[in-house]
């Protein structure tokens, strides 16, 4: 049986997710994917069209507060986590390519 | 070996303390954690401050809690201020967290004594701790065969004796089936009874955390001390702790339970024999079993390894390189994430975190993860029916006794299949517990499951309490 999805969106879906593969693993992804997906079979011939979809278990409400200043974690010490920090700030490389 | 609630009572009346009670555990740490790869970290000066304040409390005269003195293990995916956590990952090697979980919190109120950190399956996606970025965790009661997973370390400290409770997460059965797997209660409570504030998030929908102890009681006792609404956690229930140390004995006379068969297809025949020796126990103490077969669960694993991965991919994305842990640099900000990614996370969390932005992604959304959360309604209407008709469910944990190392490494739907019969719970918010009850192959532990509706903890601790009763357990 071939696999229910091919090496390429395997490498598409790994450019999404941001994630570099190897040859070799995304051969073996293509299986493994594909194998959990074939279980899932078993789901896509039922007729649910008029069931609704849970997402969570009892539904999400909003949970909102009053909207008052209170303590939260100190700048300096969040900032003293990160790999890389300047002028109170994170620091990234450059987020644009050349300009054309 | 003494139980928390002996423990506890002797740290209050001064017949122990709380130091001597953390040498002991101490000892058995340094004794076997080098063999077993249970703790990740011990936080000895971490643990001797709390011990003294608990023991300068006692000698004083004030108030200790219910936990006072008691040693206790905590799964390396709850945040502990100041204490590193690594979810057994790379990616957060070496990371030590800016604030605590709030069940830390609570067991800090309530007296207890946190050892350290234990291993887990990297980013809890597990079922065997063989995933850890820093090597799996022996099973101490026989160390070729794997504690079960994810919460295998929080497991295998008490199965070692080396704390009577610990603390794992159970997302699709992470807390009950290492708890079976080394001869242990454990308990994935109602969603939202614990609150998640500090638990590092795999699967939001489905994660809860639970308690591991030897006995019944101290799994009631640790779920006490830890349950009840924290206005830091949106999902967590609007309402108290229940009482449930105080049911413990309450019995099972003129329950109904279910006797499900789908909870026990494909077991093996010394743990079908182990639930059907269970169900001869409880018929005794006056319950009244039913069989009631609930065909949707079948439908559960493939509901869940869309979801889970689903929510995985969206929970993982924040693991970036700009804000805390692992960064590998690289020339632009979109190079330095996928480096960051690639580098630090194993191939269980890539394959589950490639799986859900699959099943996530334009063109496939309906197919796979719609079609499981329309699942995952008729499970919780299946449920519901069945809830109906009985108090409470009985079935198997786990497919098999503890199983050993690389048996189910090489084919992920393999190892996935060890989650067949706790998965249905995590899909429906509702509570569970594995608690030991017989022996399987090779003379190791057998988990017999019972499940009950949303907040039926103490019924389903009661009934738990009825089987370790009549295998000796005073």
């Amino acid at each position: 049986m071939s696999s229910p999805l091919t090496r390429d969106e395997v490498a598409h879906v790994a450019e999404l997710a941001r994630l570099s593969l190897s040859d070799e693993e995304l051969d073996l992804f293509t299986v493994q994917l594909g194998q959990v997906l074939e279980h899932a079979a078993d789901m896509s011939t039922l007729e649910l069209s008029d069931v609704e979809a849970t997402a969570h278990p009892f539904g999400l409400i909003n949970v909102t507060r009053a909207d008052e200043l209170r303590p939260s974690l100190d700048r300096d010490v969040v900032l003293a986590m990160a790999p890389d920090a300047r002028d109170g700030r994170f620091a990234v490389p450059r987020i644009m390519g050349e300009a054309p | 070996m003494k139980s928390a609630s002996e423990i506890a009572e002797q740290v209050r009346s001064g017949a122990s303390s709380a130091a001597a009670e953390l040498d002991a555990a101490l000892d058995v740490v340094r004794a076997r954690n080098e063999e077993l790869n249970v703790f990740l970290y011990v936080d000895e000066p971490g643990a001797r401050a709390q011990a003294d304040r608990i023991d300068e409390a006692v000698s004083r005269g004030d108030w200790v809690g219910p936990l006072a003195g008691v040693p206790i293990a905590l799964k390396d995916n709850l945040c502990q201020e100041g204490v590193p956590t690594t979810c057994s990952s790379r990616i957060l090697e070496g990371w030590r967290p800016p604030y605590s979980a709030t069940v830390i919190e609570r067991l800090l109120l309530a007296g207890a004594v946190p050892v350290g950190k234990t291993n887990l399956d990297e980013f809890a996606m597990g079922s065997s701790t063989e995933t850890s970025a820093f090597g799996p965790t022996r099973n101490p009661l026989d160390p070729s065969r794997v504690p079960g997973g994810s919460s295998g370390g929080s497991a295998a400290a008490v199965a070692a004796g080396m704390t009577p409770i610990s603390l794992g997460s159970d997302t699709g059965g992470s807390i009950r089936q290492p708890a079976a797997l080394c001869g242990l209660v454990g308990v994935k409570p109602t969603y939202g009874l614990v609150s998640r504030y500090g638990l590092i998030a795999f699967a939001s929908s489905l994660d809860q955390i639970g308690p591991f102890a030897r006995n019944v009681t101290d799994a009631a006792l640790l779920l006490e001390t830890v349950a009840g609404h924290d206005p830091m956690d949106s999902t967590s229930l609007p309402e108290p702790s229940p009482d449930l140390v105080s049911h413990v004995n309450d019995g099972v006379a003129g329950k109904r339970i279910g006797y499900v068969p789908e909870l026990v297809d494909g077991a093996d025949e010394a743990i079908i024999a182990s639930v059907r020796a269970a169900i001869e126990v409880l018929t005794e103490a006056g319950a009244q079993i039913v069989e009631l077969s609930i065909p949707e669960l079948r439908l559960g694993l493939s509901a869940y390894y869309l979801i889970a991965p689903a929510e995985a991919s969206s929970n993982l994305a924040r693991y970036d390189g700009v804000r805390y842990g692992l960064r590998i640099n690289a020339d632009d900000v979109a190079a330095m994430n996928e480096a960051t990614r690639t580098a630090g996370f194993g191939a269980e969390v890539k394959r589950r975190i490639m799986l859900g932005t699959y099943a996530l992604s334009a063109g496939y959304y309906d197919a796979y993860y719609g079609q499981a959360l329309k699942v995952r309604t008729q499970m919780i209407d299946a449920f519901k029916r069945a809830y109906r008709e009985v108090d409470l469910l009985i079935g198997a944990t786990t497919p098999s006794v503890a199983f050993p190392f690389g048996s189910k490494t090489k084919d992920p739907m393999t190892m996935y299949l060890s989650d067949v019969f706790t998965i249905p719970t995590n899909l429906a918010g509702e509570a569970a517990l594995s608690v030991p009850f017989g022996t399987g192959e090779a003379g190791l532990p057998v988990g017999v499951q019972l499940l009950g509706p949303g907040r039926s903890e103490a019924q389903l601790f009661a009934a738990a309490r009825v089987l370790e009763r009549a295998q000796g357990e005073p």
